[in-house]
């Protein structure tokens, strides 16, 4: 496998407030890499200087071995974007809208013409190919930009939170499409989101990004892991007895609060069936018993002593106070 | 080249969809020239002008036209900036003068052909043109005046974050240059003090020039129109280019 993105102490800051704080990461070709984190934590600006929107205050990054900042125009010729915000022309049709982006890329309207055909069709918008934009629900201008986005054949394509307010029948088509590209196109794939089952469900890998700063990255199934397995929760009048009750090499902590017992042990599925027997051998009662498998949400919280949405509203107090300031300037 | 076509056909695309913005930019100076200019006929003194007062009108209504739709076209920029089409525009491999280019002389073709619209209107109340040269003067003036104008809107664009300025720019920019323009009245009938100011405008030789092209009579040289309205031209396209350099999204 080779690189696609190579990101060395990039640095974004706009006055006081450090958006993106030194971060780097290497993403291989093929790949689909989710940058995760609330609103507000950098994840939008990452992107920006990836896709040479923004300058970098500081630190480097490279696109298929193409410098960000030295060779602007090479580094376009070899992305596609999605924006998080929409980036249609509403008042043209579909086709024109494609058509349009087609001749900017310079591509040969003998190549074009037949290209957007099958970008239509894959993303089941070519019987509305010439429908006015404006006609169209989020879902279809999702799918438009995405195919709008693989027109020039990008190496690597950028998806800035994809399926942000769209309903979870839409998100779930999204999803498939986006999973076959990167199957078949071998495209690589750097996507922003806030959804933890959009990241789970996706991604190779995970950067967990939280005030600018990368605080875990890995594959979903290991950043879970590495927060201590699953946890099975019982109830019980008698739960001072079921920690003695219950001594297997495969528990690996087991905690007591009140009439509660939390169980962390790997692969609770499999082990769920011994520990109602040995509870029913030892006559202790159960009340009731659930098993918890962590998500990227645990993984988040584990990480930064937080939860998602109550870092989002810091996050959206410091750009708030960053616009603020933007304008007195 | 071919990215200055693929802008401007853009411009066309979304004009020739658009048919009450169309009407809704010709409507005003049309109805300007029918009840000032049928209005006051009779009323205005006609020997000092050398023609008719609608006839006269003709002309100013024709560059009204122009410099309304050329600079509305250059603030599209900012619903671009708006609704994110330009981001679309801004990632591409291109360069931002291409993009400028393209915006100034898309803008400047819906500019004229609203002001070609009107002046086949003006033929139901009179309107009678000289000769073919004459006609093709008119025309040349009017492109310029649409590109200087276009150019100058984008100029004012890349400065603006959002449409909440555009009143502002409206009143004391766009009406100022519209009424000292000599598109209403003979600039020689202003007082003393306010003719000089009047020949700061540049949209005054726009006027005079577009007059000279379809009455053959005008109170400025056409020579010394030619060059100060395609200097204009030449300079704001300069300005806009050099702003829309710096934008961002």
């Amino acid at each position: 496998m080779s690189v696609a993105i190579q990101v060395t102490d990039l640095t974004r800051r706009f006055g006081d407030l450090t958006a993106v704080d030194t971060i780097s990461f290497t993403i291989e070709q093929g790949e689909i890499f989710g940058l995760l984190g609330p609103n507000g934590a950098g994840k939008t600006t990452t992107l920006s200087m990836l896709s040479t929107m923004l300058e970098p205050t500081s630190g480097t990054a490279e696109i298929m071995g193409t410098d960000i900042q030295k060779d602007q125009d090479g580094v376009r010729k070899a992305i596609g974007i999605v924006f998080q915000d929409q980036s249609l022309d509403e008042e043209l049709t579909a086709w024109e809208n494609m058509d349009f982006h087609g001749r900017l890329y310079r591509i040969p309207k003998e190549v074009r013409e037949p290209r957007i055909e099958k970008l239509l069709k894959l993303v089941e918008l070519f019987d509305r190919k010439n429908d006015i934009v404006k006609t169209f629900s989020g879902g279809m201008r999702r799918r438009l930009e995405i195919a709008r986005g693989l027109l020039h054949h990008p190496r690597v394509l950028f998806l800035d939170e994809p399926t942000l307010g769209l309903d979870p029948q839409t998100r779930n088509h999204l999803w498939q499409y986006i999973e076959v590209l990167a199957k078949e196109k071998n495209i690589t794939i750097i996507l922003t989101t806030h959804y933890m089952e959009e990241a789970d469900r996706l991604c190779n890998r995970i950067a967990i990004i939280d005030h600018g700063k990368i605080i875990a990255l890995d594959t979903p199934q290991r950043l879970k892991d590495s927060i201590g397995g699953d946890v099975v929760t019982i109830r019980s009048p008698d739960s001072e007895k079921i920690a003695a009750a219950l001594s297997a090499s495969w528990i690996s902590h087991i905690d007591k609060e009140d009439d509660e017992v939390r169980i962390t042990l790997a692969n609770a599925e499999q082990h769920i069936s011994t520990i109602v027997t040995r509870l029913n051998e030892e006559k202790i009662p159960i009340t009731s018993i659930s098993v918890h498998k962590p998500t990227l949400e645990d993984v988040f919280l584990s990480y930064t002593g937080k939860t998602m949405r109550e870092e989002e509203v810091d996050g959206k107090e410091a750009m708030k106070m960053h616009f603020r300031r933007r304008r007195r300037h | 080249m071919e990215i200055v076509y693929t802008i401007w056909l853009r411009s066309m695309k979304r004009f020739v969809r658009s048919k009450s913005r169309i009407f809704g930019s010709i409507a005003m100076p049309l109805f300007l020239l029918v009840f000032l200019g049928l209005g006051l006929n009779s009323v205005v003194n006609a020997s000092s002008l050398g023609q008719d007062y609608v006839m006269f009108l003709v002309p100013g209504m024709v560059a009204m036209t122009v410099l309304f739709s050329s600079i509305f076209a250059g603030l599209q920029i900012i619903w671009d900036k708006q609704f994110g089409f330009l981001k679309e525009t801004l990632v591409a491999p291109v360069s931002r003068l291409e993009i400028m280019l393209g915006q100034t002389f898309g803008g400047a073709t819906t500019a004229v052909l609203q002001g070609l619209i009107l002046m086949v209107l003006s033929l139901f109340i009179g309107l009678r043109i000289q000769d073919p040269v004459g006609f093709l003067v008119a025309l040349a003036f009017m492109v310029l005046v649409g590109i200087g104008f276009t150019a100058f809107g984008i100029a004012i664009a890349s400065r603006m974050e959002d449409m909440t300025g555009y009143q502002l720019v409206m009143n004391f920019v766009i009406f100022p240059l519209f009424g000292l323009s000599g598109a209403l009245f003979p600039i020689s009938s202003l007082p003393g003090w306010l003719m000089p100011i009047t020949l700061f405008d540049p949209l005054t030789y726009g006027v005079e020039g577009i007059r000279f092209g379809l009455t053959g009579a005008s109170q400025i040289s056409p020579a010394v129109c030619a060059s100060v309205v395609a200097g204009f031209a030449v300079a704001m396209t300069i300005i806009g280019a050099f702003l829309f350099r710096k934008v961002s999204v």
